[in-house]
């Protein structure tokens, strides 16, 4: 089949796009990635015509025309040979800028998006979110519901769960657990206690697996623990039988981007086996946590072409496949060179959480920005309340909010406050109990005040 | 103590074990005021530091009243605005500089090692940290024999400019002091990157890297001492970047060096 040439009249002038690749690079909204990619439109005028014309592409089209070619690329190939076309079928008639009005009508809810779920592409997921505004991306991802269970549940309507992100520069033990609990006393930890580690290592990582897990095991908390290395570290750690709950991996949406992560669909096909095997989950059986963000795939010089937020859609492909209890973009992580400021940060983050929620993912944020972004702790609290509307499943809860082992902002234990309160939204509800008999919070939402004696404090100081 | 309608924290005795914001405190679930005003002056300082000009005649009028011959370079990038977007132009030597640096070097002859001076992320760092470690690295490294070139002083410059330069050059070795993304706590951070026979398609997987040099992290005399130990192993076995660490030099790459990258 020749490869159409898409054109639209535009303000006067006819605009050609010479490839549903350029297209939909050219259709995005303005950010500096695309820009340093030369993907990006040449003007304002340009970008809209390109998001007219896109409206007008038939969603079936994106089976036809693949942006990275079948035969170079296993997400290609997983994203192409997994398609559902029974799933697809209601929207199989339809162009993107009709599906962007099917996903708005009253009648589309959480139960006809999760039966759409497998067939949909990523592609056809990037190339509406291009079209749709801010608050299109909220309201729809809203409809959506993904719940995922692994020693809590965790999606759940009316809820919001939080990572405990308790990193220290070394990886001191006592450093770490003094986060932990401090994370715990504020409420939070219910989505999983996830350690970046300092050093990639089996001995670093089994150190702090097992300080997690004696925490967990001796207050019989119902969360997860996770240390966020490279997925063969965490492979050879369970070989020799360390309390491993959550598998961890960083991916992206191309295979050589996965590739320079050095990992591939086999390889963690190969970690989720074995967490499975071992058995740690007591309500489900949802064993692996992935993050992503946009830009990872041109920064690893593996694009194609394709346009950043297309290229993260896909990498929630690769996400689905494995089941997933957590799943987050790491929006602001990666630097200015590639989401410029507050404005772009936001679009992508919300882009980003409304793309995996159609897929079918359980999607949290790390709403998070470097000191080089223009960006400030104000726009993180945009984003969150924006996020927190939009029914994220969880946030990132630091200390105080810096990060002191990676060096950026995100949000804090406060943050998950207050956004429960303007939202009215409460923990997993095995973990609410918990933190009700543990005296830290009552009603679900309220902290109360610990004395000095709190068996979580001494635990540290034991 | 001022009187105050917020809820302190029982734990204050945890902070000992760290320097995360721990046992805040909060207003209902909010961050107590002084919480907040002090972040955001750390973050004001952060950010001044990030877009600090860059006092590259006064580093060098410091340097050569410290018995240090310098040679200014610049890079592609023209102006702050422009490096933070394209990291691709603070790899890459103006062209004036590349003709002046190339019509130089065959009256240098080849030497062992091009220490570059840039300010990357932070001027802060590059300003307050270089002299301290060059006072302590460039004695360790004549004793063992090694000829160096004039420092390079390189506004605007990203951790992979260093392979044009010390290609141009021939130089065995060369070393990048560069100032880090700032973090909340640490405006002034430098890192260093050093690479064995550097060349165009030298990936960071060919370097070593020391971080988070200033006094309060890495102090910059220990720094030096350990820069050199690595530098002296790397000519010793012809290698650098993941095969020296292979060999004993285990110093994990940081994950802030990959902003600067």
């Amino acid at each position: 089949m020749p490869t159409p040439h898409w054109s639209i009249n535009a303000g006067g002038l006819r605009y050609h796009f010479s490839s549903l690749r350029e297209l939909m690079a050219k259709a995005t909204p303005h950010r500096s990635g695309d820009e340093l990619a030369g993907l990006a439109a040449s003007s304002a005028e340009e970008r809209v015509a390109a998001q007219l014309c896109l409206s007008e592409v038939p969603l079936a089209h994106f089976l036809e025309e693949l942006l990275i070619p079948y035969e170079t690329d296993e997400v290609t190939r997983l994203i192409v040979d997994t398609h559902d076309a029974t799933a697809f079928a209601p929207v199989a008639g339809l162009t993107v800028g009709a599906f962007r009005e099917w996903l708005l009508r009253y009648e589309t809810d959480a139960h006809s998006l999760a039966a759409l779920a497998p067939g949909l592409t990523p592609e056809m997921v990037a190339a509406v979110a291009k079209i749709m505004s801010n608050q299109d991306l909220i309201l729809v991802a809203k409809k959506c519901r993904v719940v995922t269970r692994f020693r809590n549940t965790i999606g759940l309507p009316g809820r919001l769960s939080v990572r405990l992100q308790p990193n220290h520069p070394t990886d001191d033990p006592q450093g770490v657990a003094a986060s932990i609990v401090d994370g715990l006393l504020y409420g939070c930890g219910d989505a999983v206690i996830g350690i970046n580690p300092a050093t990639d290592s089996v001995p670093a990582i089994e150190t702090l697996l097992r300080l997690i897990d004696e925490v967990i095991q001796r207050y019989e908390i119902p969360t997860q623990s996770c240390v966020l290395a490279h997925v063969t570290t965490q492979l050879e750690a369970m070989r020799r039988g360390t309390p491993v709950d959550l598998v961890f991996q960083s991916i992206a949406g191309t295979e050589a981007a996965n590739k320079s992560f050095g990992v591939s669909l086999s390889l963690l096909a190969e970690a989720q086996q074995a967490a499975l095997a071992l058995r740690r989950g007591t309500v489900g059986n949802n064993v692996m946590y992935f993050e992503t963000g946009q830009g990872s795939a041109l920064s690893a010089g593996a694009h194609h072409g394709v346009d950043q937020q297309t290229c993260e859609a896909r990498a929630y492909a690769v996400a689905r496949h494995f089941s997933p209890l957590l799943v987050n973009t790491v929006v602001g992580f990666i630097g200015p060179e590639y989401l410029y400021d507050g404005k772009q940060i936001i679009r992508a983050g919300l882009e980003d959480h409304f793309c995996g929620k159609l897929l079918g993912l359980p999607m949290g944020c790390d709403i998070c920005y470097t000191n080089h972004a223009e960006a400030c702790q104000d726009d993180m609290d945009t984003l969150l309340t924006l996020l927190g509307v939009a029914g994220c499943n969880y946030i990132m809860g630091i200390p105080g909010a810096d990060d002191i082992m990676l060096g950026y902002q995100s949000t804090s234990f406060h943050d998950s406050h207050y956004l429960r309160q303007v939202l009215g939204l409460k923990p997993a509800p095995e973990f609410e109990a918990w933190l009700e008999k543990m005296r830290i919070v009552s009603g679900g939402q309220r902290l109360l005040p610990v004395g000095e004696h709190h068996a979580l404090i001494d635990h540290v100081l034991a | 103590m001022q009187p105050t309608p917020a809820t302190h924290d029982r734990w204050q005795t945890l902070r000992q074990f760290t320097s995360a914001r721990i046992a805040l405190g909060r207003a209902g679930g909010s961050v107590r005021t002084r919480t907040l005003l002090e972040f955001r002056l750390a973050h004001a300082r952060a950010r001044d530091a990030v877009h600090m000009e860059f006092h590259g005649e006064a580093l060098a009028a410091a340097l050569g009243r410290a018995g240090y011959e310098t040679w200014r370079l610049d890079t592609e990038a023209i102006d702050r605005r422009t490096y933070l977007l394209r990291p691709d132009l603070g790899r890459r030597l103006s062209p004036t500089a590349h003709e002046a640096l190339a019509a130089q070097s065959a009256k240098w002859g080849k030497r062992d090692l091009a220490i570059i001076v840039s300010d990357g992320l932070s001027a802060l760092a590059a300003e307050r940290q270089t002299g301290a470690v060059l006072t302590c690295l460039v004695p360790l490294l004549r004793a063992a024999g090694w000829r160096l070139y004039p420092i390079f002083i390189a506004a605007f410059g990203r951790v992979k400019l260093q392979d044009e330069i010390g290609s141009l050059l021939g130089a065995r070795h060369t070393l990048m002091l560069i100032g880090e993304r700032p973090g909340l706590g640490a405006p002034d951070s430098l890192g260093a990157y050093f690479t064995y026979k550097p060349h165009a398609s030298c990936t960071d997987a060919n370097r070593n890297c020391v971080s988070n040099i200033r006094p309060e992290g890495f102090p910059p005399k220990a720094a030096a001492q350990k820069l050199a130990q690595l530098l002296l192993e790397s000519a010793r076995h012809g290698l650098s970047g993941v095969a020296l660490k292979d060999v004993g030099g285990e110093l994990p790459m940081p994950l802030s060096a990959r902003a600067i990258a």
